[in-house]
């Protein structure tokens, strides 16, 4: 089979995020780069699906020059080809990335066949849209469902399975199909040095990507006003646990 | 201005969210509401009191269970219908979903989890959540209709009654439409949720090794809690990701959470940041946890937690 896996490169923040001067970007001076957790779960998954039901996997990301490290870390866990629509770096906004995504797709499959199941992750890390892939899905005519935990491709029909509150709903979607990803569907492997090295090789394409900017335009970026801190420190070591209980009692969850 | 607001349900249950939904719609304009599938149509009454002046029930053979396809057909060709100036949900997994899809069909911006909706004649000013909550985004959207979805637990749901009404609607559904529909459920078991949890006691980096987390069962288990963990647990296969609070695990809104060898990183901190109180057991005086939380104990958690634990059986006697 043929699974396409859209990744996008995000900074991995501690326990602070810091802004640019400019407002307009999340200063990443002293931070690394990552893919977005629920993708690179969904790398993980196309990986899998490749190794039960044998075809490749592609892996696509539309950002900057840099993006290649995520595509080349993609490559290094078994991913077969890699692409990047390369940008300036900018923030595009969400209809503009489905539409050059899209635009993408639609080329890479009239050279390489069709893709059986394309991968989202559920929302990216950081500007967390919600809806890249579903646009992407609806532009391509294909089935989507997010939120998925569970991916099991039988004859035609891929079934996934998605956590909710009252219980894991399951869907059937016939292939192709476009399936949102959530972090928990598998635990994402490490690269092997071998991976690595190979993935160094890999011969990552790009396409210009043509899109228009939608209808949502990104002014600034601010940090949430921080609450005072005022914590109570009711002790060290196991003495405190006296105090610990009292506190218990008095917020009422000791019953 | 006409508003309307997209009611989640499951099978005809309502989805609490949708109430903040219809709260934040009112400081917007007159609301209207639209509740898909037969199953809702008892939601009108408690619609009517948090204010939708009237309720679009949706009504076709192909909508008896959820199905983010079909939920999108009918809504866009409702709001075609009805021509709303503002469509709105609650920034849940579902609500987002299906405004995405209104958005994909009509080709139009959707800016997901809003905190502060400022319209105007021009541009709407809007402040969002980006980073699960921990950055908060001010865009611009141009759209001849406006696409939102509120962010999950930042507004409080009250209720407003007003005379309402309902009106039928069936849309023009093909079978292909419900090819993404719900075909079976597993059921949960029932008992005590992370999400549900009145007291959480969540482990990090610090417990160790999947042993360690013994002593935080034994607490949880003492309080009628669940124990939950960081990512940096899941990672290391010490948990499985369902136990995981976070940004990309379960966002967590309990009594008390007990935060005990967790350095309170961005992607931990947001899933946890609801909880009532939080009390972090750390080594580290310095830990953004023990800076964040309410209350703290400095010490090993692997002595204190089961000191505590021993407190509390020796006070029942």
């Amino acid at each position: 089979m043929r699974v396409l896996v859209c990744v996008k490169r995000v900074p991995a923040p501690g326990a602070k995020i810091n802004i640019t001067a400019d407002g307009l970007a999340v200063d990443t001076a002293y931070l690394a780069f990552t893919t977005s957790p629920h993708e690179e779960c969904a790398v993980e998954e196309a990986v899998q699906l490749v190794e039960r039901h044998g075809g490749e996997s592609t892996v696509l990301t539309l950002g900057p020059a840099e993006a290649d490290e995520q595509l080349r870390y993609a490559a290094s866990l078994g991913v077969t080809k890699a692409v990047l629509l390369p940008t300036d770096g900018g923030d595009w906004d969400p209809q503009r990335t489905a539409r050059a995504l899209t635009e993408a797709i639609l080329s890479i499959e009239a050279a390489d066949g069709a893709f059986d199941l394309i991968l989202f992750g559920n929302e990216s890390a950081d500007s967390g849209g919600f809806q890249v892939g579903v646009r992407v899905a609806r532009a391509l005519g294909r089935p989507v469902v997010n939120g998925i935990k569970g991916i099991d491709v039988g004859d035609g029909v891929v079934t996934a399975k998605r956590e909710a509150e009252a219980g894991m709903e399951v869907y059937e979607l016939p292939m192709p199909a476009v399936l949102g990803v959530k972090e928990g569907i598998n635990l994402p492997r490490y690269p092997t040095l071998k991976g690595r090295l190979a993935s160094k090789k890999v011969d990552v394409g790009h396409l210009e990507p043509h899109a228009e900017p939608g209808g949502q335009s990104l002014v600034t970026l601010a940090r949430p006003a921080e609450q005072v801190s005022s914590t109570v420190i009711l002790g060290s070591g196991p003495e405190a646990a006296t105090a610990v209980v009292d506190l218990l009692e008095e917020l009422g969850v000791l019953k | 201005m006409k508003v309307l607001v997209l009611i989640e349900h499951d099978r005809g249950a309502l989805a609490s969210a949708s109430l903040e939904a219809l709260t934040a719609a009112r400081s917007l304009g007159s609301v209207q509401a639209v509740t898909i599938g037969a199953a809702a149509d008892p939601l009108a009454a408690v619609l009517a009191e948090h204010g939708a002046r009237v309720v679009h029930q949706v009504h076709h053979d192909l909508l008896t269970d959820y199905g983010p396809e079909a939920w999108g057909d009918s809504l866009a060709q409702l709001v075609w219908a009805i021509d709303p100036q503002v469509v709105l949900a609650c920034g849940t997994d579902r609500g987002n979903e299906v405004m995405a899809h209104l958005a994909a069909i009509t080709d139009l911006p959707f800016v997901a989890n809003c905190l502060e909706i400022m319209p105007t004649d021009g541009p709407w000013s809007i402040t969002r959540v980006r980073w699960g909550g921990s950055l908060l985004e001010q865009c611009t959207v141009s759209s001849g209709r406006t696409l939102l979805s509120v962010a999950h637990h930042a507004v409080e749901a009250s209720p407003a009654p007003v005379e309402s009404s309902t009106e039928s609607f069936t849309p023009d559904l093909s079978p292909s439409s419900a090819r993404s529909q719900v075909r079976t459920r597993v059921e949960r078991a029932a008992g005590v949720t992370l999400a549900t949890a009145p007291v959480v006691v969540g482990g990090g980096r610090g417990v160790g090794s999947p042993e360690g987390f013994a002593p935080l069962e034994e607490l949880a288990g003492l309080l009628g809690g669940v124990v939950g963990c960081s990512r940096a647990v899941t990672n290391n296969g010490w948990r499985n990701h369902t136990d995981q609070v976070g940004q990309t695990g379960t966002r967590i809104a309990p009594d008390l959470y007990f935060a005990c060898g967790i350095s309170g990183a961005i992607q931990h901190w947001v899933g946890a940041m609801a909880s009532k109180k939080i009390l972090a057991i750390n080594t580290d005086p310095e830990a953004n946890m023990v800076a964040k939380a309410d209350y703290a104990v400095i010490g090993d958690l692997h002595q204190v937690v089961p000191a505590i634990s021993a407190e509390i059986r020796r006070r029942r006697g």
